[in-house]
């Protein structure tokens, strides 16, 4: 009798745990953080990548995604200008902090000495059995940023968190402190300066506290061979407000998982991303929302340009606990396919165990207005002109929301150069 | 500077023909007027003209300027001069409207291998058209059309031609909706551009439009064809008589 071993490890797999045992005398961490790492490269190695027969990965079959591990490794990197003019950078060179970054107005160490000390040990726990990304995070993870913004400050500058790859592999994981009423910008921004592979994972925990209002903008512009993981967690206490901003412009293989949880009344969720999506490449953002207490409010609003052969997927999960009465919520994904082999995949699930709550959530396939396109064309605007700016202005409308110019401005840069490339 | 010989033209999708063996010339420096009862098939000639993809010409042929122009695409037209101002103008939300202007002028200009305008020309030039058209310049920093009244449309229609500077204009009920003084403004704006080098078509289905742009030609379309031309004293008898003795004559 032939035994079949459905999960038969993939030359990825195995070149991820070998990575792993060639890392280990090099990642930092004191006993209880080696311990964790020890523990969590156990369990990928047992549990596999994901394959779609786990429910959240069921449209990214990472397992079979993940071809490889990239060959080389980084090259040199050096800071580059931020995407806006008024910024703190603090550089991450191949997913390494700088340690002489200086912050003003608050606090910001490198994750590594959290690591170190072993105080990053209980941060590295997985989500859960299917938590591959804070797994392979939580292994390798080598550095990152601890930001400590202090109760009652107002952060002026937007602080950047620079991260610049030059292929390779980086695991970088940063953990974010919002005291109460502290208001700042933070761009967590992730660039590739070779088109050299590169597989990067990011890993944000964020807590707002009573009343902290906090814009946080990932820019994602992987290279085209690039493999990205990113996740973000977020606890949001009473009357928080968090405007959480998510373009993905770049990459071939992308997760973006996005986890809030609210824990306060009055907290707020402002959920916006776009997706340019072209050539071979899939693009997966997955959020789960727990509206866990009474009267919190949160929009999503994702939308995605698919172009080429590309794939797109969101997955937005909304839970309303059982006492989380006044909770209102509302999502929508609209997509524009731009080619006949583009896809994109949309999976909405909204839980309501409360009765007294507004939920909704809408989604919209389209491809681009032929009347729209007729009239700019009827002005001598030449159709891939024409096209450009009206797939602009279908994901710029998300982007103006942003109100602060400097930043509307930078995020329309990035997405007409994407889209002069691409379109 | 624009003749149409025998053509017939269907919309792609449906199979429906709608412009059924229909002759027109309009000469360098005239102005021209199509009239005709509704859904005769006005619009979809303009359409046409202008190079609308939903429409598929199964005969005859349109010469621009001598030369056959159904391989170009509406652009491409566009830059040769070819200007429609919509009956119905659509709105496009999240195209800001001094970029399109910009964009559709300096296009145009790539074209024809001219010099794309600066900002502050380009500035200079949309005050100025604005102004004699009375737009209120807060208007155009809106999204293109959006939420503009039926006569602002019709308006920002005319203020796109006055910038784009088009050989051949053609205008699909410019007319309707707007009020006794944008009418005047509008058809200034028209008169603005008559020259011996521009020719313009007027569809309209009033008169009143025509004491301000007198037409040189007066032409009636019914059921996809032209089947009477006349001078402007065709239309003060349509609007006396109606199209009932014509489309009885021609049957
Ligand atoms: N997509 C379509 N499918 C079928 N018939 C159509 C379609 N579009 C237009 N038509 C028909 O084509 C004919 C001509 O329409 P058109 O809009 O050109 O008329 P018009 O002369 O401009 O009328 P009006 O004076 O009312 O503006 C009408 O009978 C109309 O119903
Ligand atoms: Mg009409």
């Amino acid at each position: 009798m032939t035994v079949i071993n459905l999960n038969r490890q993939t030359a990825a797999e195995a070149e991820l745990l070998s990575a792993y045992a060639a890392a280990l005398s090099d990642l930092p961490g004191d006993g209880a953080v080696m311990a964790v790492r020890d523990r969590l490269s156990h369990a990928l190695k047992t549990d596999g990548l994901p394959t779609r027969r786990i429910e959240s990965w069921h449209y990214t079959d990472l397992k079979n995604l993940l071809k490889a591990m990239p060959k080389d490794q980084a090259g040199k990197v050096e800071v580059v200008d931020p995407l806006i003019a008024k910024t703190q950078v603090l550089p991450l060179a191949n997913g390494s902090a700088d340690r002489a970054a200086l912050a003003l107005g608050f606090s910001a160490t490198p994750f590594a000495d959290k690591l170190l000390s072993g105080e990053a040990a209980a941060l590295l726990a997985d989500r859960g059995g299917d938590d591959t990304i804070g797994r392979i995070n939580g292994s390798f993870v080598k550095d990152g940023y601890v930001l400590d913004i202090p109760a009652g400050a107002e952060i002026e500058d937007a602080i950047e968190l620079q991260a610049v790859q030059a292929g390779g592999a980086s695991h970088m994981r940063h953990s974010a402190q919002f005291g109460a009423g502290a208001k700042a910008v933070v761009i967590e921004r992730h660039l590739a300066v070779t088109s050299a592979q590169a597989l990067v994972s990011a890993v944000s925990s964020l807590t707002l506290e009573q009343g902290a209002e906090v814009t946080w903008i990932i820019v994602q512009q992987q290279g085209l061979a690039d493999t990205h993981f990113g996740q973000i967690n977020v606890v949001l206490k009473g009357d928080a407000k968090l405007k959480l901003f998510v373009i993905n412009a770049g990459g071939k293989l992308v997760r973006q998982e996005i986890h809030v949880v609210t824990a306060g009344a009055g907290a707020d969720l402002t959920l916006r991303g776009v997706n340019l999506l072209g050539g071979e490449s899939h693009t997966d953002v997955t959020m789960t929302l727990g509206h866990d207490v009474p009267d919190t409010t949160s929009t999503e609003i994702i939308r995605s340009v698919v172009f080429d052969r590309a794939k797109g997927v969101f997955q937005g999960q909304i839970r309303v606990a059982p006492d989380a009465q006044k909770t209102d919520a509302r999502m929508a994904c609209n997509t524009l396919l731009m080619s006949d082999d583009a896809e994109f995949s949309v999976k909405p699930e909204l839980e309501i165990f409360a009765d007294d709550v507004q939920c909704a959530h809408g989604a919209t396939v389209a491809d681009i207005d032929r009347n729209h396109l007729y009239y700019l064309m009827a002005r001598g605007i030449p159709a891939r002109k024409a096209r450009a700016l009206l797939v602009n202005a279908f994901v710029a409308e998300i982007v103006e929301e942003l109100e602060d110019e400097a930043l509307v401005e930078a995020l329309e840069a990035v997405i007409s150069n994407w889209l002069e490339k691409h379109g | 500077m624009l003749e149409i010989r025998d053509l017939h033209a269907r919309i792609a999708d449906t199979e429906t023909e709608i412009i059924r063996g229909l002759n027109l010339t309009v000469k360098a420096g005239e102005v021209a007027a199509i009239m005709g009862p509704n859904g005769s098939g006005k619009s979809t000639l303009s359409y046409i003209l202008s190079g609308r993809e939903d429409y598929e010409v199964t005969s005859g042929d349109i010469l621009y300027n001598g030369e056959s122009n159904l391989e170009l695409d509406a652009a491409e037209r566009a830059a040769k001069g070819v200007f429609l101002a919509f009956q119905y103008p659509v709105e496009i939300p999240g195209v800001a409207t001094m970029q399109f202007l910009k964009v559709a002028m300096n296009e145009q200009r790539k074209a024809r291998g001219e010099a794309e305008l600066t900002t502050p020309e380009f500035m200079r030039r949309v005050k100025e058209a604005a102004a004699h058209l009375k737009i209120d310049t807060d208007m155009l920093k809106r999204p293109l059309n959006v939420g503009f009244s039926g006569g602002e449309k019709k308006r920002a229609e005319i203020l796109q031609m006055a910038l784009l500077q088009p050989n051949l204009c053609i205008l699909d009920e410019t007319d309707s909706g707007l009020d006794i003084d944008a009418l005047k403004i509008v058809a200034d704006g028209v008169n603005a551009l008559r020259s011996p080098d521009r020719a313009v078509i007027v569809i309209t289905h009033y008169q009143r439009l025509l004491d301000y742009i007198v037409p040189d030609t007066v032409h009636v379309l019914y059921k996809g064809q032209v089947i009477k031309t006349g001078d402007k004293s065709l239309a003060l008898d349509l609007e006396a008589n109606g199209y009932a003795d014509i489309i009885g004559a021609a049957a």
